[in-house]
């Protein structure tokens, strides 16, 4: 058995999981490559004395389950191993964060290009101020920096493009501006309070998603299955933060186009959404909605319908301005063929979420790894084909819709709260657990390792942007750089949830 | 074009008329208010995630605090978060709610130098610079700029440059490799320029604070002028709290 196979939020002990020697493990998990169902959630290593252990973990849509494998290296080797992103780029970013945190020396990986910079970083020569960008030496080609600092109210992150004249050749990002130390944090910090805390921290944008990610893994951890009650606040804010999301996107990218009509409309239709969170928890981006075994703020009937009051004003305005705003041949005109990622690209990278869908690529973990309401809700993505601009602003608008039709079904059934209080035990020794949970970017993957004692010994995390960075480095290309905000603003990826 | 007037018709007025008076809708967790009734105070000085609880008296220091509302729910009968959303002060101090204390949080008037006020009155050009922020105060910061908050009317906005500007907005606990770029931009701020921060991971690190991947050494070099609490800080919280270092202040 060179795999166990698991489903999505199922914990397993840890020496269930079968140690292959590493080129088994490079030929299983690349040749697992050869399905198009098949794709990488999470490939990371962790030092246990001096070996290093391996844990690849590879999500088959089709059938709905994670093949969890694993290898062992020496740690702190001159050893030199084949790399998986040689034969398939799309597992280039995990690859990237072994060699970075741990040294492990590849012999043919393609970029072996800094992560993110941790402070526990192996080679502590290497400085985000001292990276060597790809340059050129023709004298017609110049390079143009942007960042850390951005002009607007945005993440820190570097971009570096080699330009010739007005058209972008080439653009290398750079980040590790935002890395505070998470994955360590999750460990040191021993009060589960606290841990939740940090996984709403991950990703402001993006708080239901991380902390649903994270109280999952945790109650797979500890045996706690969520009453319907618990599930339905979940999945119900999962929704409402893609609508609140995708709304603010609009909104950034009629800005990008200078449309301010747009701008205006879009961003305050996302007050209404956001302010709905404010009223039912108390915060505008539904920081402390989510807790681990506990429904801290019930979904009552009452607040049902201050939200489907919401939703009716909503929706007359949104669709009216999103009508007049796909009408403009001054919009489309920005918007078509722009930024254009095309499907080989994106399947070979291994975008995931959005940037995947906007080119036919149907990745989405409501419809291929159900959990909570998501279970039996026959979710069908929505894909484009075109991989540009206007496709992403298309799935954005047309997920709205979709969210809005879910959340008023949701409505329909609100369960009432659980009237047994089941506690929620510490985690059991020597386990692993993984939770993938469809945010509005993409899908996350959280993982966690617990020791003979049950203490959290290792947790990893994973945000979409990991993957679809590389996208937007790809999209630019030949287009003009007056572009870029808007093709940046169509992906809207996270920095601090790659940085962590 | 009747399309465009039709859905300006439709979206109406929608500046918020009044943003010091505004009420803020729903639940809100403002400014707390601690009683005087005796509890076991250890187990909130446990509780809390960030260590913002301390007792003799029992405070609660709002540049530490992340909101989340813990105390409360355990502790219905001494802490309760009121919805007063001005929470901003000058002096770092000013952030700790004591017990028994209900008054406002308003700012020193003695510790604000005369060029602000003589100067960025009516006009204040701030630069926005996320040294490690999570994005939700950056969200919040932008949703100031937005039709309902507006705050562009009182004359605050954010520009492109650290050369056009006449302050520094920091959110984030300030990681370190963002110490530097951070550096790099106050130096090219021209004088006179004050330093506002926004959200508790940027007065107190937050969850962050003993991080080895966070360098908050910049804070130690200059003077605060502003502190904006909030896990993320409200706009109405932030333009209050802006409004009230420019107001004119009789001397």
């Amino acid at each position: 058995m060179k795999s166990i196979s698991i489903k999505n939020n199922e914990a397993i002990t840890l020496p269930a999981i079968p140690v292959l020697n590493y080129l088994d493990f490079l030929e299983y998990n690349t040749g697992l490559m050869g399905d198009e169902a098949n794709h990488c959630v999470q490939y990371f290593a962790f030092q246990r004395n001096n070996v290093l252990k391996l844990i690849c973990c590879m999500a088959n849509d089709s059938e709905g389950n994670i093949k969890i494998s694993s290898s062992e290296v020496l740690f702190n080797s001159p050893e030199v191993y084949p790399s998986f992103s040689n034969i398939h780029l799309s597992f280039h970013c995990f690859e990237r964060e072994i060699h970075e945190n741990f040294g492990l020396n590849y012999a043919d990986h393609p970029s072996l290009k800094p992560l993110r910079y941790p402070f526990n970083k192996a080679n502590k020569n290497s400085t985000i101020a001292n990276y060597p960008f790809y340059q050129s030496e023709s004298e017609e080609l110049h390079e143009v920096g942007v960042g850390p600092i951005h002009a607007g109210i945005i993440e820190p992150g570097h971009f570096r493009f080699i330009c010739s004249g007005e058209q972008i050749l080439h653009l290398e990002v750079q980040l590790g501006y935002q890395h505070r130390g998470i994955e360590q944090l999750m460990i040191s910090k021993k009060n589960l309070l606290q841990r939740n805390m940090l996984a709403e921290s991950i990703a402001g944008d993006t708080v239901v998603g991380h902390t649903t990610a994270f109280v999952k893994t945790w109650e797979s951890l500890c045996g706690f299955e969520a009453s319907q009650d618990i599930q339905f606040v979940r999945t119900f804010a999962l929704e409402w933060e893609r609508i609140a999301n995708h709304t603010g996107d609009l909104s950034a990218l009629c800005n990008d186009i200078a449309y301010q009509l747009g701008a205006s409309v879009f961003g305050r239709l996302r007050t209404p959404i956001i302010n709905s969170f404010q009223g039912w928890c108390g915060n505008r981006l539904a920081k402390s909605l989510v807790r681990a075994g506990n429904n801290r703020f019930p979904f009552t009937r009452k607040t049902a319908d201050t939200f489907l009051k919401v939703m009716d004003t909503y929706e007359l305005d949104y669709l009216e301005m999103y009508k007049r705003m796909r009408n403009l041949p001054s919009v489309l005109a920005r918007l078509e063929k722009t930024g254009i990622v095309n499907t080989a690209q994106a399947a070979e990278i291994g975008t995931v979420g959005m940037a995947a869908r906007m080119c036919d690529i149907h990745r989405d973990i409501r419809a291929s790894h159900p959990h909570d309401l998501y279970v039996g809700l026959n979710h069908h993505p929505i894909t484009k084909r075109h991989g540009d601009v206007y496709s992403r602003t298309q799935i954005r608008k047309e997920e709205i819709l979709q969210s809005l039709v879910y959340e008023r079904h949701f409505i329909e059934n609100i369960p009432s709260l659980s009237s047994c209080n089941r506690e929620l035990k510490q985690p059991t020794p020597d386990t692993f657990s993984l939770s993938l949970v469809e945010g509005w970017r993409g899908e996350i993957c959280h993982c966690a390792i617990t020791d003979e004692r049950g203490e959290l010994k290792i947790y990893k995390i994973k945000d979409p942007s990991l993957h679809n960075w590389l996208a937007v480095a790809l999209a630019v290309r030949n287009n003009e750089i007056s572009d870029f905000p808007v093709c940046n603003k169509s992906f809207n990826l996270s920095y601090c949830g790659h940085d962590l | 074009m009747i399309s465009d007037i039709k859905i300006l018709y439709h979206q109406g007025k929608q500046y918020i008329p009044d943003v010091k008076t505004v009420e803020m809708p729903g639940i809100f967790r403002g400014r707390p208010v601690i009683s005087r009734i005796e509890v076991d105070t250890n187990r909130l000085i446990e509780l809390c995630p960030t260590h913002a609880i301390s007792s003799n008296p029992v405070s609660i220091d709002l540049g530490k605090c992340l909101f989340c509302g813990e105390c409360e729910y355990v502790c219905p009968d001494k802490i309760s978060f009121t919805k007063d959303y001005k929470l901003s002060s000058n002096y770092r101090n000013g952030l700790i709610v004591r017990e028994g204390n209900d008054s406002p949080i308003i700012l020193n008037p003695s510790l604000i130098r005369k060029e602000i006020t003589k100067l960025f009155g009516g006009s204040l050009k701030l630069r926005q610079v996320s040294a490690g922020g999570d994005n939700s105060c950056e969200c919040e910061l932008g949703a100031t700029s937005n039709v309902n908050f507006d705050m562009e009317r009182f004359g605050i906005e954010f520009v492109a440059s650290p050369r056009h500007a006449d302050g520094v907005v920091i959110t984030g606990p300030i990681t370190a490799s963002m110490a530097e770029p951070l550096q790099i931009c106050y130096d090219a701020m021209p004088y006179p320029k004050i330093i506002v921060l926004v959200g508790t991971d940027a007065i107190s690190g937050g969850m962050f604070a003993d991080s080895p991947a966070i360098n908050r050494g910049f804070l130690d070099r200059y003077h605060i002028d502003l502190f904006i609490p909030g896990n993320p800080a409200h706009p109405l919280t932030i333009i209050n709290g802006l409004l009230s270092l420019i107001a004119k202040r009789n001397r």
